[in-house]
């Protein structure tokens, strides 16, 4: 087959809801695109062990450290799946991590802001695992099959997460004077992170037609972050919690709860590596790197004369 | 009176694994290869699990409940060995205080499912499957690291050299332990210690590892810790403590 009858079949293959898989056939640019998607994605969920992991040591019950501990661990394994996924399209993992250490490698923007109380890890769970849910749900419909995989796997933790973090923010929303100061001001500090989450504009989205296209995603970022507002506005004012955002209004026509805009100017200098932690983060991964660096040193050197 | 006794002894039970787990958490997001952070959070959750199981057998014998045992009291009234307090230090001084405690808790937990405590008997047979799996873990570690490089070698030795003496305190009795001995409740720890040793000895040597000359352990009274303890609790209990205990979380 020449190479526009292998892209007509590729296209048809997408149209009739078929998965792709790693032998298949596929466009130079569809396979560079899922590397760039999948390493971003497992790169989040690494970097996003750190602003929770700061906080195991401090959970104030037993139970509230294991869950913790599980779900840090847990976003662990979801590098670990997603690692494997973008492999599956020749990527090497150690290329991927020494971008990600170099700072040629973005991951989700909301992992730079710092988390200061402990009721950061209930506003994180509900806002931040809840918008990744969003997003990994559709992915789950994905057509490369082993990102579509992973996301399925990826999203049963994820709404554990979600449930959890849901569950210490009605606590403490209905808890203590100073619970409730606490929660409002993760509120405060985590809503409009959130929002970024879903990425910029449609319109300043240069990858998201083609990856419609694709059968890569099926909605565009302005869609889902609507869904995701949609939802959580009435569940949170429900609570007795306001949300920092003087234009929020209801929109009766189309049934849209409508924000201020989003702070772009700060969304892009996050992006780009300024905002209030990105170094802190890459500079926390990057120790990991270096002080583990003997250690595989010496699995290595372990496997050469003992496994051979 | 036998259930006093008990309940001291579930204690120290309870606050080894506990904070060698706590102690543990703390390299959850720093390891040194993705895997381990899975694995090595993996072994430290269920420590805290298995601490859990015992503070609970602790609150049916005393009536004080988990978390204030654990986020209201100060460092002289924990009864964990200073073994399990030190800092993390690097990957060989955690591991090798992990493989150490493992064996330990192997050869105690091979010993308690068949106590006549019925609770005992139940929590350590629960929690023995999972110590097998740690001790697998752990073991292949020791081994890898021990006859890595040159460098993994010294850390591993370094890291034996610090933690022998301390690890000793695992097996130094308390008060009335007698009584427990006599009831067949718990084991004898000399016994113990002489098997735990004969195994680590074995296993350290085929590592290439050298055991320090050392038989008194470092410290002996459960009551005494290091400042590292102090610290650890202050920080964890920074958010318990910001309201009185019984206020949820
Ligand atoms: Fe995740
Ligand atoms: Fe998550
Ligand atoms: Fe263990």
């Amino acid at each position: 087959m020449d190479e526009q009858a292998e892209l007509q079949e590729f296209q048809a293959r997408i149209a009739r809801g078929e998965k792709i898989e790693p032998g298949d056939w596929m466009p130079e640019e569809y396979r560079k695109q899922l590397i760039r998607m999948i390493s971003q994605h497992a790169h989040s969920e690494i970097v996003g062990m750190l602003p929770e992991g700061a906080w195991i040591t401090r959970a104030p019950t037993l139970r509230r450290k294991i869950v913790l501990l599980a779900k840090v661990q847990d976003e662990g394994g979801h590098g670990q799946y997603l690692y494997h996924a973008a492999e599956t399209l020749g990527a090497t993992r150690e290329e991927m991590i020494d971008a990600l250490l170099a700072g040629k490698a973005k991951y989700s923007s909301v992992f730079n802001y710092p988390s200061l109380t402990w009721a950061d890890m209930g506003m994180i769970g509900w806002l931040v695992d809840g918008a990744a849910i969003m997003n990994q749900t559709m992915l789950a419909h994905c057509s490369y099959g082993p990102y579509s995989r992973a996301m399925v796997r990826i999203c049963t933790e994820e709404t554990f997460h979600k449930k959890q973090g849901m569950e210490q923010v009605i606590k403490y929303a209905r808890g203590t004077p100073q619970q409730k100061a606490m929660v409002q001001d993760a509120l405060n500090r985590w809503w409009a992170p959130s929002l970024m989450m879903f990425g910029p504009h449609d319109s300043d989205s240069p990858n998201s037609a083609q990856l419609i296209a694709w059968g890569v995603k099926t909605k565009t970022n302005d869609e889902l972050r609507q869904e995701f507002i949609n939802k959580m506005v009435p569940d949170l004012q429900l609570l007795g919690l306001k949300i920092p955002d003087p234009n929020l209004h209801y929109d009766e026509t189309s049934g849209n709860w409508i924000t201020s805009e989003i702070d772009w100017d700060e969304f892009w200098r996050v992006v780009k590596g300024d905002g209030p932690c990105n170094r802190e983060r890459l500079a926390a991964r990057r120790q990991a790197h270096e002080n583990g660096a003997w250690v595989r040193e010496a699995l290595n050197a372990y496997a050469e004369k003992y496994e051979q | 009176m036998p259930n006093d006794s008990l309940a001291q002894k579930i204690l120290t039970l309870a606050d080894d694994s506990f904070i060698l787990g706590h102690r543990n958490s703390e390299w959850a997001g720093h390891a040194p290869i993705l895997e381990e952070d899975i694995a090595f959070a993996n072994l430290a959750l269920d420590e805290l699990g298995h601490a859990h199981l015992w503070y609970e057998l602790y609150q049916e014998l005393t009536g004080v409940e988990p978390d204030r045992v654990v986020f209201f009291r100060d460092a002289n009234e924990w009864r964990n060995t200073q073994f399990v307090e030190l800092p993390k230090g690097d990957w060989a001084f955690s591991m090798t205080r992990q493989y150490l405690f493992d064996l330990y808790e192997n050869v105690l937990l091979e010993k308690l499912v068949n106590s006549t405590n019925e609770r005992v008997r139940g929590i350590a047979t629960k929690i023995r499957a999972e110590e097998i799996y740690h001790l697998r873990h752990t073991s292949n570690w020791v081994k890898r690291l021990g006859l890595g490089t040159d460098e993994s070698h010294a850390r591993m030795q370094n890291a034996l050299n610090e933690l022998w003496a301390s690890a000793l305190q695992l097996f130094v009795p308390l008060e009335n332990e007698t009584e427990l001995i006599d009831a067949n409740i718990f084991p004898d720890l000399k016994t113990l210690r002489d098997e735990w040793q004969d195994k680590t000895v074995s296993h350290l040597s085929a590592s290439g590892l050298i055991v320090p000359r050392v038989l008194e352990p470092r410290a002996i009274s459960r009551a005494q810790h290091t400042e590292h303890l102090a610290e650890l609790l202050n920080d964890m209990s920074s958010v318990a403590r910001l309201e009185k205990f019984g206020v949820e979380w």
